[in-house]
């Protein structure tokens, strides 16, 4: 992997800090007129998500990680793991459980995900935006009632529970921003 | 931040700043009209560049007659040597506004292209000289009056350490305890620890109820200042002003013997090596003028963009520049 000096470091680039692969968010110039010059240098790491702040010398250098985005295709979970498929090559990559972390719950098959490798292991799964999802148990749906803005837990069809206006019914296809992990709208099948 | 096409050619100060600036230029050049001190331009193509190992030439190359390879010239990163070239001849009082270029300083207040006022004061010690810069401030700023206090004060109220006195071990242990990472505090010089400490820890906390000048730094961070060597240990007659946490000017009481400054730039040209940067040709025209006799005299350099910074309240030099190089 190639070394990359500070003069390099700019907010995206995937870095090697103690064994672990950094997404660099910020880096500060800092320089005393006479003096030795500075690189402040904030970084997220992209295992724990945690942000680190770290000085260098201006002109050190530091491993760059090996850390690509691709688009991947979810095909199904045997439990362990996630499968997904690269469209492009039909190649076939297993992400654990760390690295589904909260995606999984909005997956139910065929979704294209932005999955983060790190030596082409996955490492973080970003599930589109907005999913479509049909509600699988839920209270009756209160009728006209549209506008005193209640809500009622709903269990979705991969197992996510989410709070719901008090008019949806059982058996209907809500959107869910999976940002926010709330729901969205109605889906007119 | 990323600019659009349809903005970038906009300039980055707003035109009420640009005007505020103009105005703070003629405010200067009548602060020093009104005290006899004589305005004097310098090139900024010289023969010989800097030897200071934190500070880096733009080099470029011109076509003179007579010549038949193109001569190396470098950009100054301040008009100093040639301003105690003037001061050697006999020139007397003299202050400069000009150029200076530093090759690899580009941030938030920093650009490679920037603007200082420089002046020299002869039979000046560093505290007349920090008195005028007090006046100045006065004059431009409406301040009352700056605050001083002593490197090693700083760091002792700020770090919680006294930088003269420290040992190496114990440095680094307070490097830690201040947040540096453990692997840079290991392999970190002693000048190296300092200057962050001062960057990151102190000097964000310095000049924020009123400016400051920070003064009497360690012997290894002279520079071309002089050395108080009745001090023990021993400090440099330099001191630096700051407002808000920003740096904003760097004093001298300046080193006069030429045998003392070429052994500086020896050392210099050692460190760079060491740091396995080239090593820089000297200024044998400056060395032979202090050999002529350089009266004796204190110097500051101060950063006009940042002055205006702090004039106009902005946080950044690109809020104040009419066009930082990144859209030069």
């Amino acid at each position: 992997m190639a070394t990359y000096s500070t003069n390099e470091f700019k907010a995206g680039l995937k870095l090697m800090i103690d064994g672990d692969p950094y997404n660099v968010l910020e880096n500060e110039y800092v320089k005393p007129g006479k003096g030795q010059a500075f690189n402040r240098v904030k970084l997220r790491n992209l295992k724990t998500g945690r942000v680190l702040e770290r000085t260098f010398k201006s002109g050190d250098t530091c491993e760059g990680a090996d850390v690509v985005d691709v688009e991947l295709q979810f095909l199904y979970s045997d439990g362990e793991f996630w499968h997904f498929m690269n469209p492009q090559n039909y190649e076939q990559i297993a992400a654990g459980r760390t690295a589904m972390a909260d995606a999984a719950q909005w997956l139910k098959g065929e979704e294209i995900c932005v999955v983060t490798l790190w030596n082409g292991v996955p490492l973080t799964v970003q599930p589109p935006a907005f999913v479509n999802l049909k509600i699988v148990e839920t209270d009756p749906g209160v009728r006209g009632d549209t506008v005193t803005g209640g809500s009622k837990p709903a269990k979705l069809e991969t197992g996510a529970i989410v709070k719901v206006p008090l008019f949806i019914n059982n058996n209907e296809v809500i959107r869910i921003d999976t940002r926010t992990g709330l729901y969205s709208s109605r889906v007119k099948e | 931040m990323a600019p659009t096409a349809s903005s970038d050619w906009r300039p980055g100060a707003s035109l009420e700043t640009l005007k505020l600036r103009a105005g703070t230029l003629d405010r200067v050049r009548a602060f020093f009209s009104d005290r006899r001190v004589m305005e004097v331009e310098t090139p900024l193509l010289a023969a010989a560049g800097v030897t200071d190992p934190h500070l880096e030439n733009l080099r470029t190359e011109c076509r003179l007659p007579g010549r038949a390879a193109p001569v190396p010239l470098y950009l100054q990163t301040s008009p100093e040597y040639a301003m105690k070239r003037l001061l050697a001849a006999g020139a007397g009082p003299i202050y400069q506004i000009t150029r200076a270029f530093r090759d690899g300083e580009a941030g938030r207040l920093h650009n490679p292209e920037f603007t200082l006022l420089e002046w020299y004061r002869p039979g000046f010690d560093m505290h007349d000289l920090m008195a005028e810069v007090e006046d100045l401030l006065a004059w431009l700023l409406g301040t009352d009056f700056c605050d001083r206090t002593t490197y090693a004060a700083a760091f002792v109220k700020h770090a919680g350490f006294d930088p003269l006195l420290i040992s190496d071990d114990e440095l680094r242990e307070s490097m830690r305890q201040l947040g540096l990472n453990a692997s840079a505090a290991e392999r970190w010089g002693r000048d190296d620890c300092l200057d962050w400490a001062l960057s990151e820890i102190v000097a964000p906390r310095l000049g924020v109820e009123r400016p400051l000048f920070l003064c009497h730094f360690p012997a290894g961070q002279s520079s071309l200042a002089r050395i108080i060597s009745d001090e023990n240990p021993p400090v440099a007659a330099r001191f630096e002003l700051f407002i808000n946490g920003i740096e904003i000017a760097n004093g001298f009481e300046e080193l006069c013997d030429a045998g003392e400054l070429r052994l500086r730039f020896e050392a210099d040209n050692r460190a760079r090596r060491a740091r396995g940067l080239e090593a820089a040709p000297i200024d044998e025209r400056l060395l032979a003028a202090l050999e002529h006799g350089l009266p004796a005299c204190a110097g500051v350099a101060l950063g006009f963009d940042r002055l205006v910074m702090v004039a106009a309240r902005c946080g950044r030099l690109d809020e104040v520049m009419a066009f930082d190089t990144s859209h030069a």
